[in-house]
């Protein structure tokens, strides 16, 4: 099983880490420092993997980040290799030749996709077009969910701004003074949602 | 601050802490930030709460604290929209680990998303429990995954699948609910499903061998053929890769039918012909398809013996060994490991191959190399495979040299076929890499050379060569010097030539300049100059030509601001120029190390070590290493056959000599071996004749030393008479002009240990002895007790006796006969007379 994975930039940067084993908050950092030394220091030719209290690490790096996974001693370390690359091939697809600013930016993305591909330190799919069509279809929920609101915030602000031009043209049933606090609330409120999305 | 502001957007946080141009800076950055969030968080803002979160994980990926934001993430879990769910349970498995007690509360809304109506909420929670499920969870939840195995969508089940596994590692009694639902996975056709179905089914024979006997009679066939029909399969462009339909499925199938062919003939009969088609149809010259054959070896070696798979795969292995691809070298050193245990010929043939990967620039495959050579060697191919290591190690790095000396060394002492070839060997690794080499190595390698008389001259010429030519090893330093120290003598007058040797003329000054070298050299440590100083008082006696050097340079150390060097210097100051007379004893040669000791007190820390490269070596149980003894026997302990090798720190071989160790003598260890016929020993005579020991009586004058002190405490105390168990002759124990001492010996009944005795002490001259004392020692397998004296003034003339009893155990009963030191003081007409000698002639088993 993998244990856990790492994205480390060149500069020893972590661009995303995901445990499957429980490591505390003081262990991972320890963690990753070991191994960026680790891993870092190693030159270009060499093979790609690591062995580190035991277990074994795999690393590859794809133009400034390095992906590392770390596995038990019997796992197939050529597998992981293809593991890594699967991933690497599934985000340059969402992404579109994916770059490390998309993963900073991004980095929640990032996790979505490798929730999609890994559970338990295990693979879960082998087609990338699956992966690329489950985050997708997740990724257009949160759409829709943000344009509901989003519409209703549009409801909200429609009344506010007729209310106001109406109180502008000296138009309403009200008492001025307290039919000007009225509108100013409904102003308030409409930032805020607009703020929001 | 303003309850409508919205901070700042996560895009503008993650630039600005991108834009950092220091640490410092970033600091205060994040700390605005978290400031803000946590303001939200005690304000209870819903709006921005995922955001929030999104920035805290950022935060928390940059090494920052953020547990305070644990409780939003289960805010966010709790509420109603996918979009917060997503966020929450994303920082869930982010921010918190299955040991933290906050994680509890979560599994309600787990168990509601499990049930939820939309199926990627299910697919969040199943994700979120199969990546940081407590066993707790998994116990609360089992039912539910069990039921999501069976869900109509596909990509539910594969969660579920995997979310299974973590289960069941946490909490095995539940694999057998799971076992039906696994088998019926694997019959799907989805690839994500069978991929996860087939890895369950392979996590489920690991934690219950129920599931394996299930699996292994209703599954095999399935399998066998599901991967022949992958491996047939025509091209499939959504799960190929290099040209092979979903190498991850075919690795999984294999490690899965390896689990099943394990141990069980008719499984492995039944996969032959598939892992023979694998073996052989699929290409090797990508890196997906190299997986599957690696895994399929593996297969093949673990499955029950099938010759010609075998020869199949070791061919495999011996091609991916000359591979120009780095990996698939290390992967081939990794496999071959595993195969040495099922044919170690096969491996053997590969030797000058691994040999190479010894000196691989890659640190990795170094590694992997030396652990393979390690275990290739045996008697017969020790000496080349040696020779090979310890021209690597010239070539090898800093950091390698460790691990490969570490490695060499026991090799060398585990498979040494003669004495003067694991001297030259250890000689090798102390000249090149002496600084990695253990204190224990190094100690046994002294033991080694102490106890091959014949090579004393060879070792000591040898060392003092590997010397001269490298100061800068601090092991080599040391073991150099106490063999100049010991065996100087055989340095300069070239004793026990051996045939292979140059003839090397060293005058008594080189020695003497090679100690001082190693005193004055910069790097040399505490221990080993310490070492030197004893060397050179040793030299002292037997080069008396540079005596007065020697002591310049002892005297130089006197005022050292190291406390033991200082010690040692004025102490060592005050033999050489007060106590010439104890002088020569004090300084004689070490008496032979003993190996078993040695080895056994080794085999308490070091289980793996083996002991040092006699013919014969013994394993010797725990708890006689190191049999306690009197005190007073360290003192007077000179030449005793049976002393004990010196422990771990070259400081102990002073300690040993000068007994230093006044430690209250403990009780025996309790072991006692078993009798075992000594030949040697049967010699001894029976009837008392006395065979006297050659140390001189002559009384010397010892005034009262400091050295004498330590043998006070001695002082008279009730006597006591204890007379029972099988009877001995009486026997003379010592005679001298002057002196007679009559030992009438007992035995306790019923502990055959203890042996009484009683020392009747008769004056053979007309003078009256007054002050008499009687001080005995033993070697340490023995431990005494004596009783005080009945009177301390001896008539003349056989007119009276003193009588003196004491009480000897002897640790190693039935092995080792008594044997025991003894010295008499007394004075006649105020004038001090000391006797000594040794009383050798105990009836054996005793």
């Amino acid at each position: 099983m993998i244990h856990f994975v790492l994205l480390i930039s060149r500069q020893g940067k972590v661009r995303l880490t995901k445990w499957y084993s429980p490591y505390s908050q003081k262990e991972r950092t320890k963690v990753i420092r070991e191994l960026s030394g680790l891993i870092l220091t190693r030159g270009p030719k060499l093979c790609n993997f690591v062995e580190w209290r035991g277990l074994r690490v795999v690393y590859k790096r794809y133009a400034s980040l390095y992906f590392c996974m770390c596995i038990d001693e019997d796992d197939n370390e050529l597998e992981i290799l293809e593991i890594i690359h699967h991933y690497v091939e599934v985000l340059d697809r969402y992404f579109g030749s994916v770059c490390e600013l998309d993963l900073i930016y991004n980095f929640h993305k990032a996790y979505f996709i490798l929730d999609e591909l890994l559970i338990a330190g295990e693979l879960q799919e082998p087609s990338k077009r699956t992966v690329a069509r489950l985050v997708a279809a997740q990724d257009s929920l949160v759409e829709t969910a943000k344009e509901q609101t989003s519409s209703i915030t549009n409801i909200i602000a429609q009344v506010a701004n007729f209310t106001i031009k109406m109180l502008h043209k000296g138009y309403g049933p009200w008492g001025s003074n307290a039919l000007h606090l009225e509108s100013l609330f409904l102003v308030d409120v409409c930032t805020r949602l607009v703020d929001q999305h | 601050m303003n309850p409508f502001s919205s901070g700042t957007r996560l895009r503008d946080m993650i630039r600005a802490i991108r834009s950092c141009k220091t640490a410092a800076e970033e600091r205060a950055v994040v700390r605005k930030e978290c400031a803000a969030i946590r303001a939200a968080i005690s304000e209870n803002d819903q709006d921005y709460r995922h955001r929030n979160l999104a920035k805290l994980m950022f935060i928390h990926m940059l090494g920052y604290p953020t547990h305070f934001g644990q409780m939003e993430c289960l805010k966010l879990i709790a509420s109603s929209g996918f979009p917060e769910k997503r966020i929450g349970y994303l920082g869930l498995m982010l921010l918190l680990d299955e040991r933290q007690e906050v994680l509890m509360l979560v599994t309600n809304s787990l168990k509601q998303d499990l049930n939820h109506s939309n199926q990627y909420i299910i697919g969040l929670a199943l994700c979120a429990l199969g990546n940081i499920c407590s066993a707790e969870m998994a116990r609360d939840l089992a039912p539910e995954v069990e039921r999501l195995l069976q869900f109509r969508d596909p990509n539910i089940r594969k969660k579920a699948a995997l979310c299974s596994i973590r289960i069941i590692k946490k909490v095995p009694d539940l694999a057998e609910n799971f076992i039906n639902p696994a088998a019926s996975l694997l019959r799907e056709k989805h690839h994500g499903v069978l991929i996860t179905g087939v890895q369950l089914c392979t996590d489920l024979c690991k934690v219950s061998s129920e599931a394996l006997e299930y699996f292994r009679e209703k599954c095999t066939e399935g399998l066998v053929k599901t991967l022949k029909d992958m491996a047939n399969s025509p091209y499939a462009p959504e799960y190929d890769i290099a040209g092979i339909t979903d190498p991850f499925l075919h690795i999984r199938l294999l490690k899965l039918l390896r689990i099943l062919g394990q141990g069980d003939a008719d499984a492995s009969d039944c996969m032959n012909d598939i892992l023979a088609q694998v073996a052989t149809k699929i290409e090797s010259n990508k890196n997906a398809g190299n997986a599957i054959l690696y895994e399929c070896v593996g297969t093949i070696m673990s499955i029950e013996d099938n010759g010609g798979l075998r020869v199949l795969a070791i061919n495999i292995l011996g091609r991916f060994l000359s591979n120009r691809d780095n990996n698939i070298r290390y992967v081939a050193l990794n496999m071959l490991m595993k195969a040495i245990t099922v044919d170690a010929q096969a491996v053997q043939r590969h030797r000058a191959t691994i040999l190479e990967c010894v000196k691989d620039s890659d640190a990795s495959i170094r590694k992997k190399a030396l652990d393979l050579v390690y275990l290739l060697v045996n008697e017969s191919n020790v000496k080349p495979l040696t020779k090979e290591l310890i021209e690597s190690l010239e070539a090898s790095d800093q950091e390698f040299k460790g691990v490969l000396t570490a490695k060499i060394c026991s090799l060398v002492e585990k498979f040494s076929p003669e004495k003067i070839w694991y001297i030259d060997q250890m000689l090798k690794v102390l000249s090149e890499a002496g600084n990695f080499v253990k204190d224990e190595v190094w100690h046994a390698l002294i033991v080694v050379i102490s106890n091959a008389s014949d090579l004393h001259g060879y070792s000591v010429r040898a060392l003092y060569r590997a010397f001269q030519t490298s100061t800068e090893q601090e092991t080599l330093v040391r073991v150099a010097v106490w063999c100049i120290g010991e065996y100087g003598d055989m340095l300069v007058n070239n004793v026990g030539m051996l045939d292979i040797e140059e003839p090397i003329t060293v005058t008594e000054s080189d020695a003497v300049d090679a100690l001082e070298v190693s005193i004055k050299r910069l790097n040399s440590d505490l221990t080993t100059k310490a070492m030197a100083l004893i060397a050179l008082l040793k030299l002292s006696s037997r080069f008396p030509s540079c005596s007065e050097r020697i002591k310049d340079i002892i005297l130089q150390n006197k005022r050292s601001f190291v406390l033991e060097l200082q010690q040692r210097s004025i102490e060592f100051n005050c033999i050489l120029q007060k106590h010439q007379n104890i002088r020569s004893a004090l300084v004689e040669r070490m008496p032979v190390l003993d190996e078993a000791t040695f080895s056994g007190r080794r085999a308490g820390s070091l289980p793996t070590s083996v002991s040092t490269s006699t013919g014969t070596a013994r394993n010797l149980p725990n708890g006689i290493a190191k049999p306690a003894a009197a005190p007073v026997a360290d003192l007077l302990d000179l030449s005793s056959s049976d002393a004990p090798a010196p422990s771990s720190s070259g400081g102990d071989f002073l300690q040993d000599l000068l007994g230093v160790d006044l430690s209250p003598a403990s009780a025996p260890p309790g072991t006692s071996q078993p009798p075992k016929a000594d030949d040697k020993a049967s010699l001894v005579n029976l009837n008392g004749l006395a065979s006297l020991t050659s140390l001189s009586p002559n009384a010397t004058s010892a005034s009262p030393a400091p050295m004498m002190d330590l043998l006070d405490g001695f002082g008279p105390s009730p006597q006591k008479k204890e007379e029972n168990g099988p009877a001995y002759p009486s026997l003379v124990a010592y005679e001298s002009s002057t002196l007679r001492m009559t030992f009438n010996i007992s035995k306790q009944p019923g502990n055959p240990q203890i042996t009484l005795i009683q020392a009747i002490f008769t004056n053979l001259s007309p003078n009256v002895y007054n002050d008499f004392l009687f001080q005995a020692a033993v070697p340490k397998f023995l431990q005494l007790h004596l009783d005080p004296a009945s009177s301390n003034t001896l008539p003349a003339s056989g007119n009276g006796s003193i009588i003196q009893s004491m009480k000897v155990t002897n640790s190693q009963h039935g092995k080792k006969s008594l044997v025991m030191r003894i010295r008499i003081a007394y004075k006649i007409n105020n004038k001090d007379v000391l006797e000594e000698g040794q009383v050798s002639n105990f009836p054996r088993d005793l």
